[in-house]
């Protein structure tokens, strides 16, 4: 039986077969999927969390492997001993607070209304970690990582992650040779809290001088380094507050 | 090949020589811009993309006495788009890392031309098995290039292949580097993926001359 597609009658009627069908399968999908995916990405935060502290899987000096996720959940109530919400002049306990979506509480900020801001004190061998993170632009979409600072301010470890910077370029802010980078250096300079500037062209490819608050940007992405400088000063900003209380140098 | 037809099997051979998308056709040059600095991206990119064009292409052929031809651009580009998706939100919830590397590559593989090109060209004019050869010949003849320009790239731009350092490290100046080589910092961006792709085409244009155009 031939079928006369060229009718107006049957274009509309196939166009509404069609998105109803293909509807149906991106919302089945979508549904039956969540569950997975929202478990997928808590792990990932944790993951991210621990990462910045300095826990990971980490073999040589090239790689980035995080603590797998069938132990992660047991790290991260390891390791994390505490989780707050720093919103305005309270500070309250929260064990969910890692689950808070840093987007929105930037924009929320952004308007002038007080953000809920989580941070996480973690313990290792001793020592106190302050995790904060973070959420920016780059060049093509958001960018977001993790920052573990000391009580002395010294960057102790840092996660960057993207959604869609260009590989080989600034999709390389995931990598370690950039994020290592970060580690020792000084979030402050004097009593100011000046954050860590992506620089190109400061003479320290090496990264051996930790006080100047930079460090050697990516080559071709410019536009993804000074998204990650600005990320660092615009979260340092919002968290100064909360530092002064724990810094003690 | 014992499996295939004659006709058949150029429908896998034609796409990767005289009839290369990229080369020839010059289609799918954006993407082939954009995500060859280095190679494992390249790779990465051209299995979904066979992926997407062998499924596409048989979807399309299977609906092809259907689809009203008023409409059958939009129809195929929600074929792609919906291909495209699924395998996403499948992948995100079954393999988390991997849908994280390929991310970046979904929008890229929705509007790379080559797809819609072949939906157009062939899969609405053809049965089934021809356009499932057709899509994973276009597909392999799409990623071959981009092999080759990533190899390229990543070799003098980085001094790497699939981030494992080939020249010695740049920076403790040890192999190649001890001897003043420098990575060539340009490789790295846009522009020379172009000169690369521009030097393929010269290169195999001179090579068969019957595929130079008459102005």
């Amino acid at each position: 039986m031939a079928i006369n597609t060229d009718k107006n009658v049957y274009t509309v009627v196939f166009a509404s077969v069609m998105v109803i069908v293909v509807g149906s399968i991106l919302a089945f999908l979508a549904t039956g999927l969540s569950g997975r995916i929202n478990e997928n990405m808590r792990f990932e935060k944790q993951q991210n969390i621990l990462y910045a502290m300095g826990i990971n899987d980490n073999v040589d000096e090239g790689s980035v492997n995080f603590v797998p996720t069938d132990i992660v959940e047991d790290k991260f109530s390891q390791y994390i001993t505490e989780q707050i919400i720093i919103k305005g002049d309270q500070i309250v306990d929260n064990d969910e607070a890692y689950l808070i979506d840093m987007k929105k509480q930037l924009a929320l900020a952004k308007k002038g209304e007080t953000p809920e801001l989580p941070l996480f004190i973690g313990e290792k061998d001793g020592k106190k970690f302050y995790v904060i993170p973070m959420y920016g632009k780059g060049l093509w979409d958001d960018i977001w990582g993790y920052i573990a600072l000391d009580d002395k301010m010294i960057v102790q470890g840092v996660f960057f992650d993207h959604k869609g910077e260009t590989p080989g370029l600034g999709a390389n802010i995931n990598q370690r040779y950039f994020m290592d980078d970060f580690t020792g250096e000084s979030i402050m300079a004097g009593t100011r809290y000046a954050g860590i500037n992506v620089a190109k062209g400061n003479n320290d490819p090496l990264n051996n001088d930790k006080e100047d608050n930079e460090v050697d940007a990516l080559a071709g992405a410019t536009i993804t380094g000074n998204g990650v400088s600005a990320m660092i000063k615009e979260t340092l900003n919002l968290y100064k507050d909360y530092l002064k209380t724990i810094r003690t140098n | 090949m014992g499996l295939l037809s004659k006709k058949d099997a150029n429908l896998i051979k034609d796409p990767l020589a005289d009839n290369n998308p990229i080369t020839i056709q010059v289609l799918g040059i954006c993407s082939a811009l954009a995500i060859t600095a280095e190679l494992k991206a390249s790779v990465v990119m051209a299995i979904a993309v066979m992926f997407v064009l062998g499924l596409g292409n048989v979807v399309i052929s299977a609906m092809r006495n259907i689809i009203p031809s008023k409409i059958r651009i939009i129809v195929q580009l929600i074929v792609v788009a919906t291909l495209v998706i699924v395998v996403d939100q499948v992948l995100k919830a079954f393999a988390y890392p991997l849908s994280k590397t390929l991310s970046v590559f979904v929008g890229l593989i929705i509007t790379n031309c080559i797809i819609m090109g072949r939906f157009e060209a062939f899969a609405l004019g053809n049965g089934l098995w021809r356009s499932f050869l057709d899509g994973i010949g276009n597909s392999l003849g799409y990623g071959i290039i981009l092999v080759i320009v990533g190899f390229f790239r990543e070799l003098l731009g980085s001094g790497t292949l699939f981030g494992y350092p080939v020249f010695g490290d740049p920076i403790e100046k040890t192999g190649l580097y001890s001897f003043g080589y420098e990575n060539n910092g340009f490789m790295i961006i846009p522009p020379a993926a172009l000169i690369v792709v521009g030097i393929i085409i010269w290169v195999q244009r001179s090579r068969n001359p019957a595929l130079v155009e008459e102005n």
